[in-house]
């Protein structure tokens, strides 16, 4: 750390008189309430997840206003048993970080509005984290020796972007979605085959006892952009398949429709990503979000990866899904660049990743 | 016996400082402005003028709900962080309680009306007394609800005693109360006519001297209404009655009962659970 010492930022200055910096994160952008504390960007002293999972399966997906109200409900409990298995006090925290976007506004409302408060409180600074980044840096909490740049596919229910991590805290947004995500894809099939809520987990068991060259469905490329993913196409191939089936009066197999479904988003999210790490000349890959914990992906990129000789990295399922201890560990690198939010910081549902 | 206060349930966003019975700080903005942008600010500027040392706070109060979803909220998730970073207790303060407090010392009924939507309005019906202990107190003659105006009206009727109304439905429902109110009414002037933090104080430190606390943790937000969704999936179930309209106010009139009560059963369930199980995962 010595390296900074003659920078005249007073936050820099104090923190470079500090060997560590602990810092208290908060999660609610969707349907998870989370809390960690996280050392140093990269040691998680505790990472608490309730997940409310169980309330919107009934519905068939998350409803905002329900996952709202959870939210409100367990905020507290969860800080106070991530502060309590961190065996540290909240005063002894360097700064308190918390998702403040994208997501539901009404969820990360409770997240935001809670995190000022403690700020507020206790006069540690707040930093307001981006819930992509919080996501691409999960891969830092695992990976120890992982250093940008790398090229990130992060994709979950709600996204699908193909990220070149420059640094810390500087990406580029090379490629996305041009309408589903694809944990949306896997969510939709899912119920289309009876699977019910969440499809990605579902799918992925299923698709172990099914044929997954049984159907073939299409692998849609984008035009316009090389790295842009679409999943609709695929999406209506599916329920297009399921229909024509219905009307011959053909019985479905389900596990083969799921295997064959899974294997085209898989053979395109892996085509593309790893197209981009050649094309910008770097050696080292790394997925994560909710879709990163699929065995099946997780795999194909393992084989592949091996064979263009690029180093894969992937965060262990818990990291993958919404959590918080990523969130720490992105707000670490924003500290060291004396980033801070004021106690005006607001929820912003569709925030750009780069964006503050 | 110091007191911060803060309601973030309609479109008003209110802080306040009471110390004893004195009013230190009040700053009421009625802006376009999100709560959440302005509510953090806004407490900033009042410790920073107070030199207020947040410690020496007793409680928190927070205007309680019902009201807008998402303003409850940022209210109670403020209000929930100051109390845990603090170590100080909630006093929860109904929205309608608080709101009709600010018009204590009259003589006549209290009404407050809020713009609930869907034609209808989260209301209730107070008078203030003076007790023998030398404190005001407010009694609830038709505890909060939300309801149809005309339910309302109807009550007010059968009351009959003057009425004044207050609160954001007012604008929304004067032609209806003009219409359908049968006894003297009058409106809430500009300075009295929407939430106010410092009456969210005031209610809460008596509340409060009343042994009315929760922690931080236990408090959550009353709606008084279900979710969009719930409420469809109700409905749907419910769907063969035949006397459907009749049902549903009386059902709505019952939730709104019920809830109070569910929902404080379920907070000191919670307070227990929470010692016991610590663990979340």
């Amino acid at each position: 750390m010595d390296e900074k010492k003659d920078i005249s930022n007073p936050a820099i200055e104090s923190f470079c008189e500090k060997k560590d910096i602990t810092i208290l994160a908060i999660e609610s952008s969707c349907d998870e309430t989370a809390a960690a504390v996280v050392k140093n960007g990269r040691e998680v002293l505790s990472n608490v997840i309730f997940s409310q999972i169980d309330l919107h399966t009934i519905y068939g997906g998350v409803v905002p206003e329900i996952a709202s109200r959870k939210h409100i409900e367990k905020i507290n409990q969860v800080i106070e048993e991530a502060l309590s298995r961190s065996g540290m006090e909240l005063h002894s925290m360097d700064a308190i970080a918390v998702t403040c976007g994208p997501g539901l506004v009404g969820a990360l409302l409770v997240g935001v509005s809670a995190a000022k408060a403690i700020s507020f409180a206790t006069g540690i600074p707040l930093i307001g984290v981006h819930h992509i980044e919080g996501h691409i840096s999960a891969n830092f909490i695992e990976n120890k020796e992982l250093e940008p740049p790398f090229v990130c596919l992060v994709a979950s229910g709600g996204h699908s972007h193909l990220v070149v991590v420059k640094d810390y805290g500087e990406y580029e947004i090379i490629g996305r979605t041009r309408d589903d995500a694809a944990g949306e894809a896997f969510d939709k099939v899912a119920r289309a085959i009876g699977l019910g809520y969440p499809g990605g987990p579902k799918i992925d068991k299923l698709s172990k006892e099914g044929n997954p060259d049984a159907i073939h469905f299409p692998r849609a490329k984008v035009s316009e952009n090389e790295y842009d993913f679409s999943f609709s196409g695929l999406k209506s191939a599916v329920l297009n398949y399921l229909n024509i089936c219905q009307m011959k009066g053909e019985e479905v197999n389900a596990a083969d429709v799921a295997a064959s479904f899974q294997k085209a988003v898989i053979e395109v999210l892996v085509e593309h990503s790893l197209h981009a790490v050649k094309a910008f000349g770097y050696d080292k890959f790394a997925i994560a979000g909710g879709v990163a914990s699929n065995s099946s992906l997780r795999a194909a990129f393992e084989a592949e990866c091996g064979k263009r000789k690029i180093r894969f990295y992937h965060p262990s399922p818990i990291l993958c899904t919404d959590n918080a201890a990523m969130i720490g560990s992105a707000a670490y690198y924003e500290f060291r660049k004396g980033l801070r939010s004021g106690l005006d910081l607001n929820a912003e549902p569709n925030l750009k990743l780069g964006e503050r | 016996m110091k007191i911060l206060a803060l309601d973030s349930s309609g479109l008003v966003a209110s802080v306040a400082v009471a110390e004893d019975d004195c009013l230190l700080a009040e700053f009421t903005v009625n802006y376009k402005k999100t709560h959440s942008q302005t509510l953090l600010p806004m407490m900033e500027e009042v410790k920073k003028i107070l030199e207020l040392d947040l410690n020496t706070l007793d409680a928190i109060a927070v205007a309680s709900g019902p009201g807008s979803f998402t303003g409850l909220r940022i209210g109670s998730a403020t209000a929930k962080g100051l109390g845990m970073a603090l170590g100080k207790p909630l006093v929860e303060v109904p929205t309608l309680e608080g709101l009709a407090f600010n018009l204590c010392g009259t003589d006549r009924l209290i009404c407050p009306l809020m713009d609930a939507r869907r034609g209808q309005v989260y209301t209730g019906v107070y008078i203030s007394r003076w007790g023998c202990d030398g404190k005001w107190q407010l009694e609830t003659l038709v505890p909060q609800c939300a309801a149809d105006i005309s339910f309302i009206l109807d009550q007010l009727n059968q009351i009959g005693r003057e009425v004044i109304f207050l609160g954001d439905g007012v604008p929304v429902f004067a032609e209806r109360i003009k219409k359908e109110l049968r006894v003297g009414y009058s409106f809430a002037p500009s300075n009295k006519s929407r939430q106010s933090a410092a009456s969210v104080a005031a209610l809460g430190a008596i509340y409060y001297a009343q042994g009315r606390t929760v922690s931080a943790a236990a408090h959550q937000p009353v709606y008084l209404r279900m979710s969009q969704a719930e409420r469809e999936r109700a409905e749907k179930e419910n769907r063969d009655g035949e006397n459907q309209d009749e049902e549903s106010l009386d059902r709505q009139n019952l939730t709104g009962r019920n809830r109070d009560e569910e929902s404080r059963d379920r907070r000191n369930l919670t307070g227990r659970n929470q010692e016991k199980e610590g663990c979340l995962e």
